[in-house]
C-alpha cells in the first residue's frame, strides 16, 4: 500500500441504550465535523436498544455527508425486506447508506421468533453470505434507467430492464425483482466484521469494508493481505475492498495516561482491541500503524461516545487533519465516494450489454 | 373531522404523464406531501405497501407507476421533518415476524415522539409469497387468525415494559406464534402505536372492531358509507369498546376547480388519462384472464367469455384499485358475472372498451369547487357515513398543495376541522386514549 493512500476513519455511535433521536443526531453530526467517513451503529434483537437502520434514517435529513452504516441481522430477518430497507436507506439519505452484516447466534434470539432453532455461526454467516448475494443482485435488478415515462407509448418503465433474480439459498429462495428501484449507489456498502473465523470468507467475497481487530500492526497487515488475498480468489480486484482496524477507545482519563500503545483491555471488546490513553497518541498510532501499510483506516468505538467521541474528533482527527494525514472536508457526495470505492456497474444491464 | 393523506404510489391513480409529476422515489417527493399535510394539520401521513411487481403471463407490468422506498424507513426520516403529523406504515402480517415488527413500529414511535401509525394488511397470494422464506402457504382464512394474533403479540410486545420504564420478559404461545424472552423496546410515547386496518369483508370488519384503531375502508355513496359505519360501530360492544375508539376513514379522491363545473371537467380528463388505453385493455384482460391485446379499446367488448381458472395476471386482481376491500367486491360472482355486468353496462349505453373501463372502475371522488367539497365532506361526516378520511391526490407530490391551501381553510371555517394541533402525538389528534398497560 503506497504511504499517499487515503486514510479512512469511521466511529461506532452505540453505548448505552438511548431512546432520543437527538442523542444519535449529535454524534453523527459531531463526527460528520470531523470529516469521517461513516458512523456505524450496533444493534442485536438481544438487548434493549431502538432498530438501528431507523435510527439512523431519523438521523439521515438531520446531516449531509455522513455515511450511515446500521447493523443488520441476516439470520432471522427476510432478505427481500432487509434488501429494501436498506436500499431505502440510500434515498433517503441520497447515497450514504451502508450495512454492517452480522448474524444472531444464541437461543435467545430464536426463541424471539420461534421459527428456527439456534445455528453454528459457520452455516449463519454462509447465509448471511447468501443475503448480502441477493440483496446486490435485488439492488441491481432495476436498471438504472429502467424508469422512462414515455408518454408516446404509455409505459412509465421499460420492462426488459427489470429483472427477476430467481435466488435459490440453502435456506431461503427469492424471486425478485426488487419493489426499490436502483438506489443511488448503485450498491450500498456492505461493512462486515471480519475478525472472527467463520465470518472471514463471508467478508472477502462481499464486504466493501471489512473490519479486523488486531493487537499489532503486523496482525492487522497479515489479516489484511489475507483478506485481499481471498477476495482476488473470488474474482474480485482487492483494491475494491477497504480493511479498517476496529479498536474500542478510551480517552477518558487522558491526563494520566499511560504510555501510548495498546494494551489488553477489559472484556469491553470480545476478542477485540483496545486503547486507552490520550487523543494526541491515538493519533499517534493511526498515523504510524496506517504509514506501515497495516490498515485502510481505522472503525474507533468510543467506550463513552458523548465523551470520546468529542475528543477523537477535536483532539485526534483534528491532529492528523493538521498533519496532512486526513482530509478537512469531503469531496464527494456519497459514502462510496468517501472510501474511494466505484459505483458497481450493473450485473444485469452487463449481460444485456454482451448480449 | 380526521384527514389523512396518502402519499400516491404504486397505481394508476398517478397521473405520471402530467408535467407536473414529480419522482415518486426521492426523498424530496415525501418531504413535500409531509410538509404540505402537516400544514393543513392533517392526522396522519400514510405508505401503502408493494411486495411484488404486477406481471401479466410471465411479464412485469410496464403501465403504471412502480417502484417505490421501504415505508418504516421513509418514515422515520419523514419524522426528521416533521413534528406533529402522524406517520402509517402499511406492513403486511403474512410476510413479516410480531417480534421484528413491533420492534420496528415501536421504534417509530419512539423516533417521531408518538407518531406512528401500522395499517394491517394480509398478502393473499404464493406470488407473492416466492420472494419470501415463508413462501405462500396460507390460506385465507389463516391469513386473518395469524393477522389477529400477529397484532394481539404485537400489543403484548409492547406491554412487555412497564410504563415505569423496567423490561419484563413475555412469553406467547398460540396457534401461529410460539415465542418468548425480552422485548428491546421501552414502552413507547403512544403507548402501542396506532394500529390501522383495511378490508371490509366480514372477517375484516370483525377484526377492526376487536382489534383496529382507524379502519380504512373504501365507500363511494352516502347511502352506503352510512350502512358500514353503522355496522363497524355496532360491532364495538361486544368487545367492550365505545363508538368512538374506532375511527372509519374511507380512501377518497377529489378534484378542485374554480367552479363545479371546471372540475367536472378536469375530472374527467384525468379519468381518461389514468385510463390509457393500454390500461383499459389490460383491466379487461384481468377480467377476461385471457390475452386480448388485439382487441381495438376504442371498439366493443369481447363476446367471449372470461376464463375463470386463468392466472394471466399476478399481484393484483382488479386493475386501477389499490384498495383491497374491493378486490373482495369485484370478485363478487366471479369474472363471468363481473364480464356480464360490464357487456350489460356497456351495451345499455353504447360504450367502447376504454370508456367501459372509465365508467366502472372509478371510486368516489370529491369533485367541485372548493366549497362544493368542504360541503361534500362535511355532510358525509354529519351523516354519519364516515368519521374523516385518507385523501389520495392524483399528482406527485404536489396533489395536496391545492386541498390544503383552499379546502381546509373552509373547513376550518365551518368548525368542523382544527386549525391547530392540541396535542402531540396521533392518539390525541385522533381522540383516543393510550392504551391501558397490561403487563
Amino acid at each position: 500500500m503506497p504511504a499517499t493512500a487515503p486514510l479512512h476513519l469511521a466511529a461506532e455511535i452505540g453505548g448505552p441504550p438511548r431512546y432520543d433521536p437527538g442523542h444519535y443526531i449529535g454524534l453523527a453530526r459531531l463526527a460528520e465535523h470531523g470529516a469521517l467517513d461513516f458512523v456505524t451503529l450496533g444493534d442485536s434483537f438481544a438487548r434493549p436498544g431502538l432498530d438501528a437502520l431507523a435510527v439512523l434514517s431519523r438521523v439521515a435529513p438531520a446531516t449531509g455527508r455522513i455515511g450511515l452504516v446500521p447493523t443488520v441481522t441476516t439470520t432471522h430477518t427476510e432478505p427481500f425486506h432487509v434488501s429494501s430497507a436498506v436500499a431505502t436507506l440510500d434515498w433517503v439519505s441520497r447515497g450514504r447508506a451502508g450495512w454492517n452484516i452480522d448474524v444472531s447466534t444464541t437461543g435467545a434470539e430464536a426463541r424471539l421468533f420461534g421459527r428456527r432453532p439456534a445455528a453454528p455461526a459457520d452455516e449463519l454467516w454462509r447465509e448471511a453470505g447468501e443475503s448480502a448475494d441477493v440483496g446486490a443482485r435485488l439492488w441491481d435488478s432495476w436498471e438504472d434507467d429502467a424508469e422512462i415515462r414515455d408518454v408516446a407509448t404509455g409505459r412509465f418503465i421499460d420492462r426488459d430492464k427489470l429483472h427477476h433474480v430467481d435466488f435459490e439459498g440453502a435456506s431461503f429462495s427469492v424471486r425478485g425483482p426488487a419493489i426499490v428501484p436502483r438506489p443511488p449507489q448503485g450498491h450500498p456498502v456492505t461493512v462486515v466484521d471480519g475478525t472472527s473465523g467463520p465470518a472471514r470468507e463471508t467478508a472477502a467475497r462481499h464486504g466493501d469494508v471489512v473490519l479486523v481487530r488486531a493487537t499489532a500492526p503486523e496482525q492487522a497487515a497479515a489479516a489484511r493481505a489475507d483478506l485481499r488475498r481471498r477476495a482476488a480468489a473470488h474474482g474480485r480486484d482487492p483494491d475494491t475492498l477497504r480493511v479498517l482496524v476496529a479498536l474500542t477507545v478510551d480517552l477518558g482519563d487522558a491526563e494520566t495516561a499511560p504510555e501510548p500503545g495498546l494494551e489488553s483491555g477489559p472484556p469491553l471488546a470480545a476478542g477485540g482491541s483496545y486503547y486507552r490513553g490520550g487523543p494526541v497518541d491515538l493519533a499517534e498510532l493511526i498515523a504510524r500503524w496506517h504509514r506501515g501499510g497495516a490498515a485502510d483506516g481505522f472503525h474507533l468505538t468510543p467506550i463513552t461516545p458523548g465523551r470520546d467521541l468529542e475528543r477523537i474528533v477535536n483532539g485526534t482527527v483534528a491532529l492528523l487533519q493538521h498533519r496532512s494525514l486526513f482530509r478537512t472536508f469531503y469531496p464527494g457526495g456519497t459514502l462510496r465516494e468517501h472510501l474511494g470505492l466505484a459505483r458497481p456497474a450493473n450485473r444485469y444491464a452487463l449481460e444485456g450489454g454482451r448480449a | 373531522m380526521h384527514l389523512a393523506a396518502h402519499f400516491p404510489g404504486v397505481n394508476n391513480t398517478t397521473v405520471w404523464a402530467d408535467p407536473r409529476s414529480r419522482s415518486q422515489i426521492d426523498f424530496s417527493s415525501f418531504e413535500h406531501l409531509a410538509r404540505t399535510a402537516e400544514r393543513g394539520t392533517f392526522d396522519f401521513f400514510f405508505l401503502a405497501e408493494g411486495l411484488r411487481l404486477r406481471e401479466r403471463n410471465g411479464r412485469i407490468h410496464d403501465l403504471d407507476v412502480v417502484g417505490r422506498p421501504e415505508s418504516l424507513t421513509v418514515l422515520a426520516a419523514l419524522a426528521a421533518v416533521t413534528d406533529r403529523l402522524g406517520l402509517a406504515a402499511t406492513v403486511s402480517a403474512t410476510f413479516n415476524e410480531p417480534y421484528e415488527l413491533a420492534r420496528r413500529l415501536a421504534t417509530l414511535d419512539h423516533l417521531s415522539d408518538g407518531r406512528a401509525a401500522w395499517n394491517v394488511v394480509t398478502s393473499s397470494d404464493s406470488f407473492t409469497g416466492e420472494n419470501f422464506r415463508r413462501g405462500g402457504y396460507l390460506d385465507r382464512a389463516h391469513r386473518y387468525t395469524r393477522a389477529a394474533e400477529f397484532v394481539a403479540t404485537a400489543r403484548e410486545l409492547w406491554d412487555a415494559w412497564t410504563p415505569d420504564g423496567a423490561p419484563r420478559p413475555f412469553r406467547h404461545r398460540g396457534q401461529h406464534f410460539a415465542i418468548e424472552g425480552e422485548f428491546t423496546v421501552p414502552r413507547s410515547p403512544q403507548g402501542h402505536p396506532v394500529v390501522i386496518q383495511a378490508g371490509d369483508s366480514p372477517e375484516g370488519r370483525e377484526f377492526a372492531a376487536s382489534a383496529a384503531d382507524v379502519v380504512f375502508t373504501r365507500h363511494g355513496t352516502l347511502e352506503a358509507g352510512r350502512t358500514f359505519y353503522a355496522d363497524v360501530k355496532a360491532r364495538l360492544a361486544k368487545y367492550g369498546r365505545e363508538p368512538d375508539e374506532l375511527k372509519i376513514m374511507p380512501g377518497v379522491t377529489f378534484v378542485l376547480g374554480d367552479s363545479d363545473a371546471e372540475a367536472q371537467e378536469r375530472a374527467a380528463e384525468i379519468r381518461r388519462q389514468q385510463v390509457s388505453p393500454q390500461t383499459a385493455l389490460l383491466a379487461l384482460e384481468q377480467i377476461w384472464g385471457r390475452d386480448l391485446s388485439s382487441y381495438d379499446p376504442d371498439g366493443p367488448l369481447p363476446d367471449i367469455d372470461p376464463d375463470p381458472e386463468s392466472s394471466l395476471v399476478q399481484g393484483r386482481v382488479k386493475h386501477g384499485d389499490p384498495s383491497p376491500s374491493s378486490r373482495l367486491r369485484s370478485s363478487r360472482g366471479g369474472p363471468i358475472a363481473v364480464a356480464a355486468r360490464w357487456r350489460a353496462l356497456s351495451e345499455e349505453k353504447g360504450l367502447s372498451i376504454r370508456q367501459t373501463v372509465i365508467e366502472t372502475t372509478g371510486r368516489q371522488s370529491f369533485i367541485g369547487s372548493p366549497r362544493t367539497v368542504a360541503e361534500q365532506l362535511t355532510e358525509f361526516v354529519a351523516a354519519d357515513a364516515a368519521d374523516g378520511f385518507i385523501l389520495v391526490p392524483h399528482l406527485t407530490p404536489g396533489g395536496l398543495d391545492d386541498f390544503v391551501d383552499r379546502v381546509v381553510p373552509l373547513l376550518r371555517e365551518r368548525g368542523v376541522f382544527r386549525s391547530e394541533y392540541t396535542g402531540p402525538t396521533l392518539r390525541s389528534h385522533l381522540g383516543l386514549a393510550e392504551p391501558v398497560w397490561k403487563g
